[in-house]
């Protein structure tokens, strides 16, 4: 069945599922933003272990998420994969790096005897919480600000900046996108950990501190917003593949694609629903309409960088070297193959929905984290 | 393809790669063997309902965290190299390698990261035996990432199911089932897996046998070395059979690996085994010196072991560079020359695409499809460049299978000892026992610098050397990194013993419950 589809059919599919798993993952960074509650938001070491631990029982889910983001890129758009990783170099090392301190900190954080001590490796969850998310937001905001690559005859990459990628970091929108995701990351780690915490002190102080992350979240939004319908933007003509850049080219794009406009506004309003109900009612559920609106505005995001003949990947030096999803594609063949293996997909989403469900049945209390030797 | 190739970078590169790889492989086994004992531990537990399994099983699960931990942390780091230091590497193969490591994100890393948090906070929010489910699927999961990545592997190492395609100038997948079923691949998996189980076997004797002659914890230990001593012969033996067969496909498929494994220059019928050597350090392939100062060889043996047949021939290393006409061998000398018309056929043909001229686009391919096939030799600069370094892979693999050999004899005598209930009082077995555990680490690194250094100078066998797989990087940039990942490398893996060896001397009443 899958094997006849048209190749352009399914570079769209694959588009469609790597945007998705981005879009998971970008829900999922409500660890992310809880990891830079711990030293702001906790009054006492009880309150800091609450939330480690309960951030402790997710962060491994948000890490697949990204490795899977790679991998899925890597198999569906390697010609991306090449170019990025091996051009932008020391934006995704620096990246890499905020994860791999990450990964340990949990597990290390209060072991007796861990070397480096517990006030290392909460910086080490924050740094992660802060430049690791800004640094993503500045590398997804190249898909719309471009990059300084050209590729020759047998597309090896040539990078035309030295900073290798950073320099991404420095443009105002890359920026003001990668700190709207360092906000909402917060957002979302106060609404996960009011759902997920037993503890009426700290939980009116995430309720408070939800709303004042989206306050301070929305400059930085509307920035990104206000640039992405007015800005130039990168068109692909469909018949020469020629590429150009013409003026309002992501409003045109919104416009043609009102399915898109249409989840970027409900996604934007279901974040500001899922807050709302968080601060101002008993509600200890915000989580889900929020993360719902997160995925539906990330998604169209990633739509908007990729559909309706638009390179993704942009170059700004050599227009020409540009990515598209038809580009920068596997071959037919293992697209046909990948899909067939997306098929497992729903399956795992569906024992990690009911693995999750299973474990916070019950809220978390100080009581289960004291009294368990294995808390983090 | 490539307008310069910066040596020092590649050799940065090499050396960055290997660093994380090797560095990676210290905790993937341990993971690997520790989670089935674990699940092991967790099972005699639910059928015996007696809680003093369940506190082994919650003491070794600790101990399995602080590894698993710099595990994952690790991990992330070769994905993302692949991209960043082998650019070029994942656009020419990327079509067919990325799917296998897709489909390891979706089919086991979702398990290990999903169960694990059961595992370790699951103990009161779930039934005994949906725990014990999670604990399996835990050991599942990194046991299908293993297998998933040795599928990617073992195609680096034997590329099949693919085709060159000139037109995007890359290779593209032609059959998933080709790639998946590799009896290399398979064979890595099988062989990499048990020998994982090993690890972790010796890892928990060696706790255990501390513990003895500390005089701590002794039915404790006891226990976990009877499961750990049986678990470790199984394995054990199994990592032995199983790297006999590897060979044997290496001979088949990576003849130029073997060679360089057995240090054997040139072929002969019937060819011996060097049981013990030392390698000339002066010995260049094609000259006439002898390649080993001392040596004990059993004649006739490898013949045996490389065509389970007595008195045939095995290839030399000068055969495969220079060609042998008796024996069929086409000379990497040769190959090279067909490598360089399909370089310049392939740029033609581009040209001519270029310029809209069909005619002499096709002419191009045609010439080029007569000698795709050596495309990668085009690179090659002369043909002595096709052989590995010989002494380092020679002694790394007399190294696993001497201790391979070696720990099936320890295991053993472990068993026999605590059937005997004679343990405690030895001494020095427990002794040896508690230091084994870092000859298993010496063996693992070792298997692997035998199968990766075997290959060079290929990334992929045969197809893509190493230098044209790289990164258009400077040697500055990646030699910077490389020391970013030292310094990281060993501050972590302080930490991590640290805490190790404070758990274990906590010992396993830390884990009450
Ligand atoms: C034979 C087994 C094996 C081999 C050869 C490798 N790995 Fe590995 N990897 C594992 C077996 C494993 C594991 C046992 O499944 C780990 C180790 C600890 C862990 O948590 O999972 C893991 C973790 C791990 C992770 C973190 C996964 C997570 O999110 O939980 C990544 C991204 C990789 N690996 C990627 C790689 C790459 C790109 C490799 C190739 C160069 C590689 N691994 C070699
Ligand atoms: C974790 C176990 C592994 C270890 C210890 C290991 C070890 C090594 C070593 C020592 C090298 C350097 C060889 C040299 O340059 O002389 C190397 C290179 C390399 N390995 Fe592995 N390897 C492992 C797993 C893998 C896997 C599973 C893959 C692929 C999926 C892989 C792909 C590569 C690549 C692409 C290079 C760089 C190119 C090269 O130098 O050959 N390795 N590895
Ligand atoms: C008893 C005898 C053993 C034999 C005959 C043997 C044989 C082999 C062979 C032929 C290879 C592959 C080289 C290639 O790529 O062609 C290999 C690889 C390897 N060996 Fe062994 N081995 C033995 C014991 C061990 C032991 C004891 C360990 C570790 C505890 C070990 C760990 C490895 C690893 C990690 C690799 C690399 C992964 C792979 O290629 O599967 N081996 N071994």
């Amino acid at each position: 069945m899958i094997g006849n589809l048209e190749l352009s059919t399914l570079q769209q599919l694959w588009w469609l599922i790597t945007s998705l798993v981005g879009s998971l993952f970008v829900f999922l960074t409500f660890v992310q933003g809880g990891q830079t509650l711990i030293l702001t938001l906790a009054r006492s070491e009880d309150e800091k272990s609450l939330i480690v631990n309960s951030l402790g029982r997710k962060w491994e889910l948000t890490f697949t998420a990204l490795v899977l983001f790679g991998g899925a890129l890597y198999a569906a758009f390697p010609l991306f994969y090449a170019t990025s990783f091996g051009g932008a170099y020391w934006v995704w090392i620096s990246i890499l790096l905020t994860f791999v301190i990450q990964a340990i900190s949990y597990e290390f954080r209060r072991k007796p005897n861990n070397f480096l001590g517990q006030r290392t490796y909460e910086i080490f969850l924050l740094i992660n919480g802060t430049v690791g998310i800004l640094l993503i937001g500045a590398a997804i905001g190249t898909f719309f600000t471009g990059s300084n690559f050209r590729l020759n005859d047998y597309n090896l990459v040539q990078w035309t900046h030295p900073l290798r990628g950073l320099e991404a970091a420095f443009d105002p929108f890359n920026i003001c996108f990668g700190l709207f995701l360092v906000f909402l990351a917060r957002v979302l780690g106060t609404l996960y950990l009011t759902s997920n915490i037993e503890d009426a002190n700290l939980v009116a102080r995430l309720k408070k501190s939800s709303f004042t992350n989206l306050l301070l979240s929305l400059p930085f939004l509307f920035f990104v917003l206000v640039q992405l319908i007015t800005m130039d933007g990168f068109t692909v003509d469909p018949a020469t593949k020629a590429i150009s850049m013409v003026a309002g080219k992501y409003l045109d794009n919104l416009l043609s694609m009102p399915p898109v406009l249409i989840m970027l506004l409900s996604g934007l309003i279901l974040v500001v629903v899922g807050v709302i109900l968080n601060r101002f009612t008993k509600s200890r559920s915000g989580i889900w309409p929020s993360g719902l609106g997160t995925v539906l505005t990330c998604l169209s995001l990633f739509f908007l960088a990729g559909y309706h003949n638009t390179p993704f990947y942009p170059s700004r030096v050599d227009l020409d070297s540009s990515l598209t999803i038809y580009n920068a594609s596997s071959s037919h063949y293992t697209l046909t193959m990948m899909s067939y293996v997306a098929i497992l997909v729903p399956f795992v989403l569906a024992y990690i929905a009911w693995v999750w469900r299973q474990m916070d049945s019950r809220r978390l209390t100080l009581d289960e984290v004291t009294g368990n030797s294995k808390s983090y | 393809m490539i307008e310069s190739i910066d040596p020092g970078q590649v050799n940065w590169a090499r050396a960055q790669f290997a660093l994380t790889a090797m560095y990676h492989w210290i905790f993937v086994p341990l993971t690997l063997g520790l989670s089935v004992l674990c699940a092991f531990f967790e099972t005699l537990y639910v059928r015996t309902g007696n809680i003093e399994w369940k506190q082994l099983a919650k003491f070794w699960m600790s101990l399995f965290a602080v590894n698993f931990a710099i595990g994952v942390a690790t991990g992330i780091i070769l994905e993302f190299e692949f991209g960043t230091n082998w650019s070029n590497y994942s656009w020419m193969v990327g079509d067919i390698f990325g799917t296998p490591l897709a489909i390891e994100g979706i089919l086991a890393f979702f398990l290990e990261a999903t169960f694990f948090a059961v595992m370790f906070f699951g103990w009161d929010r779930f039934s005994k035996r949906m725990h014990l489910f999670s604990t399996w699927m835990v050991a599942l999961g990194s046991n299908l990432s293993a297998l998933w990545i040795l599928i990617a592997n073992g195609w680096m190492q034997n590329p099949i199911g693919m085709r060159f395609n000139p037109d995007t100038a890359r290779f593209e997948m032609l059959d998933l089932w080709a790639v998946v079923s590799s009896r290399i691949a398979i064979s890595h998996f099988t062989h990499a897996t048990s020998s994982g189980f090993l690890l972790a076997s010796l890892f928990v004797t060696a706790v255990s046998s501390w513990f003895l002659l500390k005089g701590r914890h002794q039915i404790f230990a006891r226990r976990s070395i009877t499961v750990a001593a049986t678990f470790g012969l199984l394995s054990a033996m199994f990592v032995a059979f199983t790297g006999d067969e590897h060979a044997y496909i290496t001979v088949r498929t990576q003849p130029m690996k073997l060679a360089a494994m057995e240090g054997l220059y040139k072929g002969k019928k019937p060819t011996g085994l060097i049981a013990f050597g030392v390698v000339n350090p002066d010995k260049q392939a094609g000259d006439a010196g002898d390649p080993f100062i001392t040596k004990i060889e059993v004649p006739g043996m490898l013949s045996l072991l490389a065509n389970r047949k007595l008195g045939t021939f095995v290839a030399g290393i000068d055969d495969l560079v220079w060609g042998n006409s008796e024996h069929d061998i086409v000379g990497v000398d040769q190959k090279i020359r067909y490598g360089r018309q399909a370089v310049t056929s392939l740029a033609d043909f581009k040209q001519a695409r270029k310029a809209g001229d069909a005619s002499s686009a096709e002419a191009a391919l045609t010439k080029f499809n007569q000698n795709q096939e050596f495309l990668g030799y085009g690179y090659l600069k002369k043909p002595s460049d096709a052989v590995p370094p010989v002494s380092l892979i020679f002694y790394s693999f007399r190294v696993m299978a001497g201790l391979g050999t070696f720990f099936i004899m320890l295991f053993a005598l472990f068993l026999i000892q605590s059937a005997r209930n004679k343990l405690p009082a030895n001494r020095w077995l427990l002794r040896i026992g508690v230091i084994s555990v870092f000859l298993g680490y010496i063996a693992q690194q070792a298997g692997w610098i035998v199968t990766e250094v075997g290959r060079q100078p290929w990334a992929i066998q045969g197809l893509l050397p190493v230098s044209v797989a790289r990164s258009n990087l400077d040697s500055g940039t990646v030699a910077v990194t490389f020391f970013i990942f030292l310094a990281l490398f060993v501050v972590m893996l302080i930490a991590e013993i640290k805490i190790m060896v404070k758990q274990i001397s906590l010992g396993p009443e830390v884990s009450k419950s």
